[in-house]
């Protein structure tokens, strides 16, 4: 036989329907209620307060200037400042982004044996940016390129096109030259 | 609590290894236990074990003490979530008190709590003070409280004033410009006050220099207030209230006359140390049942 509460045992003595829904009850449900809805807005509240509405971070989008400027071969020129390459190869420009796949250090590109090299672990990538040698699981990733009105180069590093997925087929992945 | 939940319960969680090394005593079922419950309890333990009568008075102590309390928490809580959005330094502080305004979710009402939390906490602690005043509870045995209590006080009002100086507005400046000017005038501490010429001070060595960083309100100052405001004085002033809470307790609970038992204990101690007799108890120690 389960124990019950002093409050039934009361009810029972008293002749009460236990079953009722009592002043008592329905005034705990009102007052704990409201106690606990508190406590769960106040700490949603502050949960969202941890997720800024405004960040002071650098665009993920850059101008890159005229496609003309970029002759067969892999450019450099926005390495330093947005870690990326700029590749013209065989017709086509895209944007390469220089995350070696293996822990994410910062590949170099050898112009002599035409490959990009990892100096952390020794990865190594075609021009395309395909893996070939070392521990990259898979090939670096491609940022969106386009040509605005003016004619001007845009990279857009949010979205990202991996070779796996064939991304790379996608046309916003490289500009026709 | 459902029958099921509870048989859930005594079979599989109590018994286990670490809700005992948590919960050091047995239900609640007798008096031992439920003695045990609070005495075990490191927050609970804070509670006096009887309470007279009046102390559950409001008109009696107005809940100042612990509404200050109360504001202590609410102040802690809020300003460590503001120190996330907040650089002390001279180029971005403003900046970041803006944006906390009018950028970050539910930024502006965690401020505005803070604030106006601390004008209440202000507030709260004078009352707090002018009851203990009236109702005399400064009197003996609780003299040295009403000494922490005053420290409690100036450093409830140097939070306020430290404070005072983050949003780094035109306000900000010129209020801790005003303030701090104050300290040129000290005795023997300030460059501007008397006797300073006698220890060779300069507004480059006195004391509103060490406050300041400088020898005026520039961003050392701001550095240096905001260190004092969330580190240096919240840990001595966890420190004290530790101390003042633990003195309620020991002076025989919240206000009220002294009681006969601690007033006896007095006596005796007193009137042993009057026959030249060694002390045997003192008042931290309870006496010995007879």
């Amino acid at each position: 036989m389960t124990e019950v509460s002093k409050e039934i045992k009361y009810r029972r003595d008293v002749g009460v329907d236990p079953n009722e829904i009592s002043r008592r009850k329905v005034l705990g449900f009102i007052g704990w209620g409201t106690f606990w809805a508190t406590i769960a807005a106040t700490l949603a509240g502050t949960g969202r307060y941890m997720f800024p509405e405004v960040t002071y971070e650098e665009s993920p989008i850059f101008k890159a200037g005229s496609p003309k400027e970029y002759l067969p071969g892999v450019s450099t020129k926005y390495l330093a400042s947005q870690r990326v390459w700029i590749i013209n190869d065989g017709g086509i420009i895209y944007a390469l982004i220089a995350i070696c796949t293996h822990l994410g250090c910062t590949p170099d590109w050898l112009p002599n044996e035409n490959k990009f090299k990892c100096n952390c672990h020794g990865s190594g990538y075609y021009i395309s940016g395909v893996n070939y040698e070392g521990p990259a699981p898979r090939a670096m990733e491609r940022a969106k390129i386009y040509v605005d009105e003016t004619g001007e180069l845009v990279v857009d590093k949010s979205k990202k096109f991996l070779y796996e997925d064939g991304g790379w087929e996608n046309p916003e992945s490289f500009v026709k030259v | 609590m459902s029958s099921k939940l509870q048989d859930f319960l005594e079979k599989h969680v109590y018994p286990t290894q670490i809700w005992q090394s948590i919960f050091r005593h047995g239900k609640p079922i007798n008096d031992r236990n439920r003695s045990l419950a609070v005495l075990s309890n490191v927050f609970l333990h804070l509670h006096p074990i009887r309470l007279p009568r009046y102390a559950t008075k409001y008109t009696y102590t107005w809940g100042m003490g612990g509404m200050s309390f109360l504001l202590f928490l609410v102040e802690t809580v809020t300003g460590i979530l503001l120190m996330f959005y907040y650089h002390p330094t001279a180029t971005q502080a403003y900046i970041d008190i803006k944006s906390l305004e009018f950028d970050v979710p539910f930024g502006m009402l965690l401020r505005n709590m803070h604030r106006w939390g601390a004008h209440l906490m202000v507030l709260t602690v004078w009352f707090h003070m002018f009851r203990v005043f009236m109702t005399g509870s400064y009197k003996k045995p609780r003299e040295f409280n009403w000494a922490i209590g005053v420290l409690l006080l100036t450093i409830t009002l140097f939070m306020s004033f430290t404070g005072y100086l983050l949003p780094w507005d035109q306000l900000a400046m010129w209020a801790i410009t005003v303030g701090t000017n104050m300290a040129r005038a000290v005795p023997f501490l300030g460059h501007e006050g008397p006797f300073s010429n006698l220890l060779g001070l300069r507004i480059d060595n006195d004391i509103r220099f060490a406050l300041l960083g400088g020898t005026t309100v520039g961003g050392p100052t701001l550095l240096r207030f905001y260190v004092l405001h969330c580190i240096a004085v919240p840990f001595v002033m966890s420190f004290l209230l530790a101390v003042h809470f633990w003195r309620i307790r020991k002076d025989g609970g919240i206000s009220g006359p002294q009681s006969a038992r601690l007033a006896n204990l007095n006596k005796v101690t007193q009137v042993k140390a009057a026959l030249g007799k060694k002390e045997e108890s003192t008042v931290a120690q309870p006496p010995k049942t007879e």
